[in-house]
């Protein structure tokens, strides 16, 4: 393992590798919530681990030529968690680390939610959620019309599966036989408030009694469930002929915990979109291996 | 003027955009299952390998094309105005208006002649909806003549764009010596006594109301605005300082469309006396063409009796 600042310029880490630029992202996602005093948190962290993955080892791209026309693409549909596709992005070369302190700014390239005019390496726009698996979706098919050869990867929420659009989509990629196309579902089980539990501190998981596999999988897509944040058996998964000779569009559906890396946030729907204090922001980067030297001066990004 | 019928102008789009893409492999159309109304259908026959049939799912249709059009494929995406525009509004405004994609919507059946299908599937807010989404040109040609060229101007024009289609035909009002294009409004008839100001195939009914306001001795100037976004601001100004009277006319709702577009023109350009006539702030019924255009009062002849009725109220 490579432990010094250059891990994250090694052409293909491994497991061992990807959980330290995970762990980097996920240091780099909370400081730039402190630093904005806002965004969202428990969505993020539970996607970073798969987000990592994704731009180390999954997707042919090239960091330095983000438009180049072969490079796979990717949509975060799940637009609202951009902080940790940036944080991301940076790390993976796209932009410097030290722009992560405009997220969310006045005149940022760094929007709240991902704005593929502003920023290059945003493949499609995404925010209104479900839009951006329907423009994942368009990619694809236009893919297949022009003869490219890329595939077209898109990161889709549970709670966003509530949107009627998604199902549109999945009905659409499955008619047209979609082999290039694979979504990842962040499966945390939790959504910005979702329905009422026992108490008010008590969240029903979205589809409970109602299994979001399943879904997909009626609407004719070949399913494959893995534990989002097992960084192996993720790439195993994303990596095998299931997925990268499939006959047809692939959900990965990868159960995760939203807020994950963080004791204090996980699996807290409160935590969907919060800033932590000084003392939380202690905590939360002590956990993450990166305890502040001075956490109320100049460590807040 | 001519006298010839104007072929619908959803076939004059199956026709146009099937010929356009002989040359241009760029150009793809969706369809959401309306192909047989929208004439879809005559694309799909020219060119059945770039013809997608996305099923009845508006939202994501619209959302599809503009995936596509991140890989420089130009889409026409065709469907009910209804269902374009209000439907699937979300994704035509985050995903085609404001990245700016050249998806290109076809808008069949604006308006109030939506084939006896009433309220639900008349559309006449179309135009105020569209044109407050920036980056979006709009377009509401006037014939099959006109629709041609406007087929080819928007093709040319980067960026998104929206144009209403009809379902029937109405009168040819342009000759084959016609040229449009997409930053020019035209007058149609000189007049000295009021400004006429309309787009779209009302067009048509408001050149014939013309006719019959010129037997009664009132000497209508008609401005014919087919691109109401970018709109054509110093022929509106010149429209109405013709006469220093203006009235608005158009197969659309009166609040936000062509004569909100105009009123917004004079009232900082040059403030001119004005009336909005249209759908009068309500919604549509279902019925036959020519029983709606007397009830709402956009057929030629009760757009010459408005026309009277605001002259002779005017102080």
């Amino acid at each position: 393992m490579t432990t010094g600042q250059d891990v994250d310029l090694i052409e293909r880490p491994d497991v061992t590798e990807l959980k330290e630029l995970a762990r980097r992202a996920r240091v780099a996602i909370v400081r730039a919530i402190v630093h904005a005093q806002g965004g969202h948190l428990g969505g993020p962290l539970s996607a970073t681990d798969m987000l990592t993955a994704l731009y180390w080892r999954i997707l042919n791209i090239r960091p330095q030529e983000p438009r180049w026309p072969d490079r796979d693409r990717f949509v975060l549909s799940k637009g609202h968690s951009s902080i940790a596709l940036y944080a991301v992005l940076s790390l993976r070369g796209y932009f410097p680390v030290e722009e992560l302190k405009t997220f969310d700014a006045i005149n940022s390239r760094l929007q709240g939610h991902p704005d593929m005019t502003a920023l290059p390496g945003i493949d499609m726009s995404s925010g209104s959620l479900g839009l951006g698996f329907s423009g994942a979706v368009g990619i694809a098919m236009g893919a297949k019309a022009t003869g490219a050869g890329f595939t077209t990867y898109a990161m889709v929420g549970d709670g966003e599966c509530n949107e009627g659009i998604v199902w549109e989509g999945a009905h659409v990629a499955d008619r047209y036989r979609l082999d290039n196309l694979v979504v990842v579902l962040d499966h945390n089980k939790l959504q910005q408030f979702g329905w009422r539990g026992e108490n008010a501190h008590d969240r029903i998981p979205p589809y409970t009694g109602s299994q979001l596999a399943d879904r997909w999988n009626a609407f004719g897509w070949r399913v494959i469930e893995v534990d989002g944040h097992d960084m192996g058996a993720f790439l195993a998964v994303m990596e095998s002929s299931d997925v990268q000779d499939a006959d047809g569009p692939v959900a990965v559906v990868a159960h995760t915990v939203k807020g994950k890396g963080v004791s204090y946030m996980e699996n807290v729907f409160q935590w969907h979109a919060k800033v932590p204090t000084e003392e939380e922001l202690t905590i939360a980067l002590t956990e993450l291996g990166e305890p502040p030297t001075d956490p109320s001066g100049g460590d807040g990004a | 003027m001519t006298m010839e019928m104007s072929q619908p102008l959803r076939v004059t789009f199956g026709e146009v955009v099937s010929e356009m893409a002989d040359d241009d492999p760029r150009i793809v159309v969706l369809d959401g299952d309306l192909g047989s109304s929208t004439r879809a259908d005559i694309f799909e026959n020219a060119h059945p390998d770039r013809m997608f049939q996305m099923g009845i799912a508006e939202q994501n249709m619209l959302g599809v094309a503009a995936g596509m059009a991140t890989l420089d494929l130009v889409p026409f995406v065709s469907t009910f105005a209804c269902f374009a525009v209000a439907r699937a509004l979300d994704s035509v405004r985050v995903l085609i208006a404001q990245p700016n994609l050249s998806v290109k919507i076809m808008g069949g059946y604006a308006g109030l002649l939506a084939g006896m299908t009433g309220k639900t599937h008349l559309m006449f807010d179309d135009v105020s909806i569209m044109r407050a989404m920036p980056n979006m040109t709009v377009v509401a040609p006037a014939d099959d003549i006109e629709a041609r060229q406007v087929f080819h101007a928007i093709l040319d024009k980067d960026g998104p764009a929206y144009v209403r289609l009809t379902r029937q035909g109405a009168t040819r009002i342009f000759d084959d010596d016609y040229r449009f294009d997409l930053s020019h409004a035209v007058v149609l008839r000189e007049g000295g006594d009021v400004t006429l100001i309309t787009s779209g195939v009302q067009s048509t009914r408001v050149l014939a109301a013309a006719e019959i306001l010129a037997g009664q001795g009132i000497d209508a100037h008609v401005l014919h605005v087919s691109t109401i976004k970018p709109l054509d601001v110093a022929a509106v100004v010149n429209a109405a300082e013709h006469t220093g009277f203006v009235i608005t006319i158009e197969e659309h709702t009166i609040i936000g469309g062509l004569g909100g577009a105009v009123a917004e023109t004079l009232a900082e350009h040059s403030p001119t006396p004005m009336r909005f006539h249209g759908i009068m702030d309500i919604y549509g019924e279902s019925g036959p063409d020519d029983a709606l255009l007397e009830k709402y009062r956009l057929s030629a002849g009760q757009v010459a009796a408005v026309v009277t009725e605001h002259l002779e109220a005017r102080p």
